[in-house]
């Protein structure tokens, strides 16, 4: 099994990495900037919609209905598909799914040079088919704007929109005038985009394999949908020859209908736009209308594994519109990069590690305040914060299963507690205890430097002293003093 | 029988081992997920379709109003004029009739990627259209042209007929929902980008400008 989410295995750990990030205040600006702009436009989209609320419950109901029902959707999706011309393939990981696109790719070009031009599509880099194609001698051209920079700048994506958030005009300019050759490049975004437009034209024009992602699978149809604004995933699905579609099996919808619910809530949740410039449909092949072959890569990659536990379940449903990371205040000071996984933000700290059992990012369910703010903008109601707490808890307990983990400062400390927890004679001693003992800490009525197995804490975090006075020794006085209460007619 | 299993079939027995055995038919619990959101529009069909000018213009999209079909063809004629285009690409039929004299039109009779690339404008129907998002869909073939007309061109020009634009957007996919199948793009104005910044940018790989010819009646 090779199941990977981008390169979560070599990443450092969420609060390293954050350390970093917080001190670049150029990318912090750049985050902070960009993420005001779409929660403010959000806000004036949803607003308008007075059936917001019961189109998310929909959408919820939806999604945990096809979860429940995927054998059979993807059974039904494969079925039409092939009906209509297309060709599905399965992967069940990463390198399967990438071997199965190298080989269509280098059946299809031949003795020619193999390139192909790539729409927008997280699944991509979620397997890392870029650095497969590039080993197996295939370039790659991708055509997302953002993505382009990304892939340029040998960067990695770090937000599951908007992948190059993170860059301002200055940067990019420096990108595209390296890359593309262009010394007179101005740095308004029209010279940049009309850059990015003659430069990849000709790519559109001669390229002959597409590479696409999808937004939604119709099982009813056999149809794929993409969403894109900047018409280079028209462009993609329709100039080639050949399209390959890699397509993550929770993106399967049974309906057509289905859409007029996803529909409403994605472009408004994403950008803030009523709805995106474009929506492409299709169906296997059209003879006449696009391309020749058609070939569908439906991928699990650590995906099914969710399925078992109805919590962890309902990640699945996520439509990839990164409301999430645009409401998290955690996401908003650190960037995406952070997180050490494509998937950023409160939606990747519970996707990344559960795709992958647990094995890499396993610092990402802790890089949260638990406010809840993803929950409220999620348009499809997944509760984050309860998957969050239920995947700490999962670590928590896998820890202790290991001797190492077992004898950790952490699970140590935790039965400690229990212990003194358990008597009130334990804990009114171990208060006065730690009331003598912090004196030499407090430093301007905070504890920021304590020793040995709590230094763990206030490395990242102050910690307020035990008050002079405890609740319980209040208590005590009290009784003691206060007048008998009075009844009141 | 091979005791290595396929992709398919593991995946499949994957999710079959996680997922309960006891399940009632997929249809019948696809049918009761509750709907209670708005799938009519409350509009009538004069405010359907000021909603729908609206919305074009704030999308950047020039929109023409047209009393009926007779005053299209002059109509086409001054959009070009405006934009100094004289290359018109038309699909094969009926629209033909609407090429402006003067104006050279390439009509798809199956026109190469190069023919197609030095066209200016493309001119169109649509299926339908949705007044509260200012979506207009094309279901490809016909007078509304295989995928790449409205691709290359800078200058999409669509003609939509005021009995053809819907308040919702369930109201829209429903009319749509007997060409399910054939190739379907949703157009809500010109191509647009806000990667950078988020600045809002008009135009980078679809048609920089998108023009709407509304006519006829409600």
């Amino acid at each position: 099994m090779s199941i990977r989410v981008g390169n979560t295995d070599r990443a450092p750990s969420f609060p390293m990495a954050a350390k970093d990030a917080l001190r670049n205040d150029q990318l912090r600006r750049n985050v902070r900037n960009a993420t005001d702009i779409i929660r403010a436009k959000r806000a004036l989209r949803v607003e308008e919609m007075p059936d917001w609320e019961q189109l998310r419950h929909a959408a919820s109901d939806i999604k945990s209905h096809t979860l429940a029902y995927l054998d059979d959707y993807l059974e039904q999706f494969e079925r039409n598909c092939e009906q209509a011309g297309g060709k599905v393939h399965w992967a069940r990981d990463a390198d399967e799914a990438n071997a199965i696109a190298v080989a269509l790719i280098k059946q299809y070009s031949g003795e020619e040079a193999a390139e192909v031009i790539k729409v927008k599509t997280m699944t991509s880099d979620e397997i890392q088919m870029n650095v497969a194609l590039e080993r197996a001698g295939i370039r790659a051209y991708e055509t997302d704007l953002a993505d382009m920079i990304v892939q340029m700048s040998n960067d990695e994506p770090s937000h599951i929109v908007v992948p190059a958030l993170h860059k301002n005009r200055f940067e990019v300019r420096e990108i595209f005038r390296e890359q593309m050759g262009l010394n007179d490049l101005g740095d308004q975004p029209t010279d940049l985009t009309d850059a990015a437009h003659d430069y990849l034209r000709e790519k559109f024009l001669r390229v002959r394999i597409g590479i696409s992602g999808a937004n939604f699978a119709i099982a009813e149809t056999g149809s794929v949908c993409v969403v894109e604004s900047e018409g280079n995933g028209r462009m993609c699905i329709t100039m080639p020859d050949v399209l390959i579609s890699l397509i993550g099996i929770e993106k399967v919808i049974p309906a057509f209908q289905d859409l007029e619910v996803f529909l409403q809530l994605l472009a408004r949740s994403a950008t803030g736009e009523r709805m995106n410039p474009y929506n492409s449909f299709w169906t296997g092949v059209k003879p006449g209308d696009g391309p020749k072959e058609f070939h569908v890569i439906l991928l699990d990659n650590g995906r099914t594994a969710l399925l078992k536990d109805e919590r962890e379940r309902e990640t699945l449903a996520c439509i990839r519109c990164g409301a999430c990371l645009n409401a998290c205040p955690v996401y908003r000071e650190t960037g995406g990069h952070a997180y050490g996984s494509i998937y950023s933000g409160p939606i990747g700290a519970i996707l990344s590690p559960q795709l992958q059992s647990l094995e890499h990012s396993r610092s990402l369910p802790y890089a949260s305040s638990l406010c809840g703010a993803c929950y409220e903008v999620c348009p499809v109601k997944i509760n984050i914060p309860e998957i969050l707490i239920h995947l700490r808890g999962k670590i928590v307990h896998e820890d202790q299963t290991t001797l190492h983990g077992s004898l950790s400062a952490e699970s140590l400390a935790m039965r400690a507690m229990s212990t003194v927890f358990l008597s009130h004679r334990r804990y009114e001693a171990a208060q006065r205890l730690a009331k003598l003992g912090q004196k030499i800490f407090e430093r301007k009525g905070q504890l920021t430097n304590l020793p040995g197995l709590a230094g763990a804490w206030t490395e990242f975090r102050d910690l307020r002293p035990i008050p002079r006075q405890s609740f319980r020794d209040w208590w005590k006085t009290r009784a003691k003093t206060a007048p008998p209460s009075e009844k009141t007619s | 029988m091979s005791l290595t299993l396929t992709a398919r079939e593991e995946i499949l027995a994957r999710i079959r081992a996680a997922l309960p055995d006891l399940r009632v038919p997929a249809e019948a619990s696809h049918a009761s997920i509750p709907r209670s959101y708005g799938r009519l529009s409350n509009l009538d069909r004069p405010a359907c379709s000021q909603l729908f000018i609206d919305r074009l213009l704030d999308y950047d999209t020039e929109v023409i109003e047209l009393t009926d079909a007779t005053e299209l063809r002059a109509a086409i004629e001054q959009t070009l004029r405006d934009a100094g285009e004289d290359r018109l690409l038309v699909p094969a039929g009926p629209l033909q009739m609407l090429v402006p004299d003067g104006v050279n039109s390439y009509v798809d009779h199956g026109l190469t990627t190069p023919e197609l690339d030095r066209a200016q404008a493309v001119l169109t129907a649509c299926e339908a259209a949705v007044a509260s998002t200012g979506t207009i869909f094309l279901v490809h073939g016909g007078t509304q042209g295989r995928r790449v007309l409205t691709l290359l061109p800078d200058h999409h020009i669509c003609i939509v007929r005021r009995s053809q634009v819907y308040g919702s957007v369930p109201e829209g996919l429903a009319a749509l929902a007997m060409q399910s199948k054939k190739p379907i793009t949703s157009i809500s104005g010109p191509s647009a980008t806000s990667d950078i910044e988020m600045v809002r940018i008009r135009g980078v790989h679809g048609p920089r400008r998108l023009t709407v010819l509304l006519y006829g009646d409600f």
